[in-house]
């Protein structure tokens, strides 16, 4: 499986070259992108952008998720919480984060905060939803086993809910991973100082095509290490699944 | 409409009772009518008496089980735990679920474990006495394993380890081998006689399946539905240890036989409604 992948992002590399040499008026090869891409680096401008790109998705995608477990396990647990917090998250969930940039830029400014709201926005919402039907889909046979082993409703919460429900978790993680990181370069776009969609933004103004290139390479390989980090730490919190 | 059944037990001295059901009634709303699940079972099962309760399907014997580990309120009358009211779900009451509900994320010595934690039992004492119960079902080799990796009836032996441990006073079982093959169902009910004669409880067994009832209990209460209530009681009055000659004896036959009528040829059971 892993050589086929292989052989088939090398026949990728292969067809891209081969369409910058003899197609294309003006698309760079790959080996144009990797000379760019070893001068972004050797200046310090591609870690910056980088550093910038990523601080901005991990903040807003720990805040998001920190703040939606609480949240989503509220939601499963108390009726009362759904009750109250449902709508707005049903509602939300139909706007996609970047059309609140514009509110978000207005009203926060142009600084670090509205980028960081909107990532955290779209990290919450997926994740939320996630581990609200986590918690409303625990068997109840095991909370009543839990129950008549003498465990009341802490317990049964901590010991029962919280495990049966890390799956869907960890899940609403992922996802919620994918929605932050595609909102930051959105909104880095937009307005930003730095980062990996501010450094393409001001590329397309110079009509320099090598650098947008190295770094729409960056922001999915970022992505692509990120996702598998989680997929990994699923892969070893949820051993005990059975996997049909 | 009252259908109270009679309520026969055989040990008579009354305070010997181990579980009383004093005059239960269950009823539950489904739409904009009203079911009687139990309309008032009073039964009484002795201390170390092995009870196995059979019925139609919606006479309800899970209901009745259910009351008895605290998990249903009753909508009237109680029952009596060692002659103290069930108010809820307590350790002194060990459940066995047909589905098994093991915790999947926890090894099988965990799962014997849970229990003993919560009583908060010395770690030292935690570990012997889990290794007492994985050894009684036969299960000391898979000490590690985790849910997934065991069978079916491992995974059932499991659970009766687990609810041994906390050293329950009663212990009732809901169908627990109703998931099984047939095949593994009489492994299992040799083994959990073996278990239950080593370490003897007073056992409530809820089943539907005549063969096992018979082979398993004490006595055989038979259930009717609509409303849930007891229609009928069989003494099972055949030697413990039950063995395999036993299960092929005329005696068991015979016994077999009266309570298959009782089950499935009560008046009314089907088509005759009220």
């Amino acid at each position: 499986m892993l050589a086929l992948n292989v052989v088939s992002v090398a026949a990728g590399i292969g067809l891209w070259a081969l369409v910058s040499a003899i197609g294309i008026q003006g698309l760079p090869g790959p080996a144009q992108v990797l000379a760019q891409g070893i001068e972004l680096a050797r200046n310090g401008t591609l870690a910056d952008d980088v550093g910038a790109s990523l601080a901005r998705v991990l903040t807003g995608f720990l805040l998001g998720s920190l703040l939606a477990i609480p949240v989503g396990f509220l939601m499963g647990w108390y009726s009362i919480a759904r009750g109250i917090v449902e709508p707005y998250i049903q509602f939300f969930r139909t706007v996609p984060p970047l059309a609140i940039i514009p509110l978000a830029i207005v009203t926060m400014g142009i600084g670090e905060v509205p980028k960081i709201f909107v990532i955290f926005l779209a990290a919450f919402l997926s994740c939320v939803i996630s581990t609200f039907q986590g918690v409303v889909g625990v068997e109840k046979t095991l909370i009543n086993a839990a129950r008549v082993l003498g465990a009341g409703s802490l317990t049964v919460f901590l010991r029962v809910v919280v495990p049966a429900s890390s799956p869907f978790i960890l899940v609403g993680m992922r996802i919620g991973l994918g929605a932050a990181w595609a909102t930051l370069v959105a909104a880095e776009l937009i307005a930003a100082p730095n980062g990996l969609g501010y450094r393409m933004q001001q590329a397309q103004l110079f009509y320099d095509l090598p650098t947008i290139f190295v770094s729409l390479i960056s922001i999915g390989v970022l992505g692509l290490i990120m996702d598998r980090i989680l997929l990994l730490a699923e892969a070893r919190l949820t051993r005990w699944q059975e996997r049909r | 409409m009252s259908a109270t059944a009679a309520p026969t037990s055989p040990q008579t001295g009354e305070d010997l009772s181990m579980i009383r059901f004093a005059d239960v009634r269950h009823d539950f709303e489904l739409g904009k009518e009203t079911f009687t699940a139990l309309g008032g079972v009073s039964l009484d099962i002795a201390d170390g008496e092995f009870v196995t309760v059979v019925g139609p399907s919606g006479c309800g014997k899970s209901t009745l089980l259910n009351v008895a580990a605290g998990l249903l309120e009753p909508t009237g009358g109680e029952v009596l735990v060692d002659r103290r009211r069930v108010e809820g779900p307590s350790p002194r009451t060990g459940v066995i679920f047909q589905q098994y509900a093991l915790f999947p994320w926890l090894t099988v010595r965990k799962n014997v474990e849970f229990g003993l934690e919560l009583k908060k039992v010395p770690a030292a004492q935690r570990r012997t006495i889990v290794d007492h119960y994985l050894g009684l079902v036969g299960l000391s080799d898979f000490a590690q394993a985790l849910p997934k990796e065991l069978s079916g009836g491992m995974k059932q032996r499991c659970a009766i380890a687990r609810a041994y441990a906390v050293n329950p006073e009663i212990l009732l079982m809901d169908e627990p081998f109703g998931a099984l093959d047939a095949l593994t169902r009489v492994h299992m009910q040799e083994q959990l006689m073996d278990t239950w004669l080593k370490e003897r409880r007073t056992v409530m067994f809820v089943t539907h399946d005549v063969d096992e009832a018979v082979f398993l209990a004490s006595r055989v209460i038979i259930m009717a539905a609509r409303p849930g209530r007891i229609y009928q009681t069989v003494t099972v009055d055949l030697p413990y240890p039950r063995t395999e000659e036993l299960r092929l004896s005329p005696e068991f036959a015979q016994l077999r036989a009266k309570v298959w009528e009782a089950v499935y040829h009560q008046p009314g059971a089907r088509g005759a409604d009220e």
